[in-house]
């Protein structure tokens, strides 16, 4: 749980939060730090890629563990 | 990245069809795009002040009717209730907005004013449409403060270079 620069939790949000929350965490870190974001909605998986591809944010990893998604987004420059 | 952009007409003004045009607003800030909102006619009811949305299941066809509360099976049943009833009970719609609103809270879904708030925060423009105003004879205090009031020129002046123009 401690390989990211930041976390965040998405629990129990559904589309578009997840993706605003992220953004938001991530305009205030410095590029090339890593955020972890844990959410619960199934829409996020697609949603995250596609928000990596068009923002520029490399998405590192995406994983699913018990019914939780895990994302780990690294800033870009 | 190079900067692309999106407007959104927004024409209507119940809960349900309130949605799509913050989301994908909210959503498309985030994503790096400018976005401009026109709200005319009933989207102008988006902008105010005091948001007092409902939602009519009658002559929605498409919209199930589910309890937000008690166990899963009953959760699970879709109340097939007739028009004639849906019409001839007072405050149906009132409960109908309320089941609405706790269903909404209930899923994790944001409430409008939220997202609204959001896209305010992520620089979104928003346009109150005048000539609506006029119209329905609204005045500019009843409408949150951080927009501007246009016409249809001003909002062909945003479509003309943007990249996506919605009509919601």
């Amino acid at each position: 749980m401690s390989e990211s620069d930041q976390e965040l939790d998405a629990r129990g949000l559904n589309c578009p939060l997840p993706i605003l929350r992220a953004k938001k965490t991530l305009n205030g870190m410095a590029a090339g730090q890593t955020l972890k974001i844990i959410a619960t909605d199934p829409g996020s998986v697609k949603d995250f890629q596609a928000f990596a591809t068009q923002t520029g944010n490399e998405l590192m990893d995406s994983s699913e563990a018990n019914g939780e998604f895990h994302f780990l987004l690294k800033k870009g420059g | 990245m190079s900067e692309k952009s999106m407007t959104i007409i927004a024409t209507k003004g119940t809960l349900d069809w309130a949605y799509p045009p913050f989301i994908l607003s909210s959503t498309a800030a985030a994503l790096g795009y400018n976005v401009t909102m026109f709200f005319t006619f009933y989207g102008l009811q988006l902008l105010k002040k005091d948001l007092n949305l409902s939602v009519s299941p009658l002559g929605n066809p498409g919209m199930p009717m589910k309890m937000p509360f008690g166990p899963s099976w009953f959760k699970g049943i879709n109340w097939n209730i007739p028009n004639l009833l849906q019409a001839g009970v007072p405050g149906f719609e009132t409960v109908a907005t309320s089941l609405m609103k706790k269903t909404i809270k209930n899923k994790g879904v944001a409430s409008i004013s939220e997202l609204r708030d959001l896209c305010l925060e992520a620089d979104v423009e928003m346009i109150g449409c005048q000539m609506t105003m006029d119209l329905f004879d609204m005045k500019r205090p009843e409408l949150i403060d951080d927009i501007s009031v246009g016409g249809a020129a001003t909002y062909m002046e945003r479509a003309g270079e943007s990249d996506i123009n919605l009509f919601i």
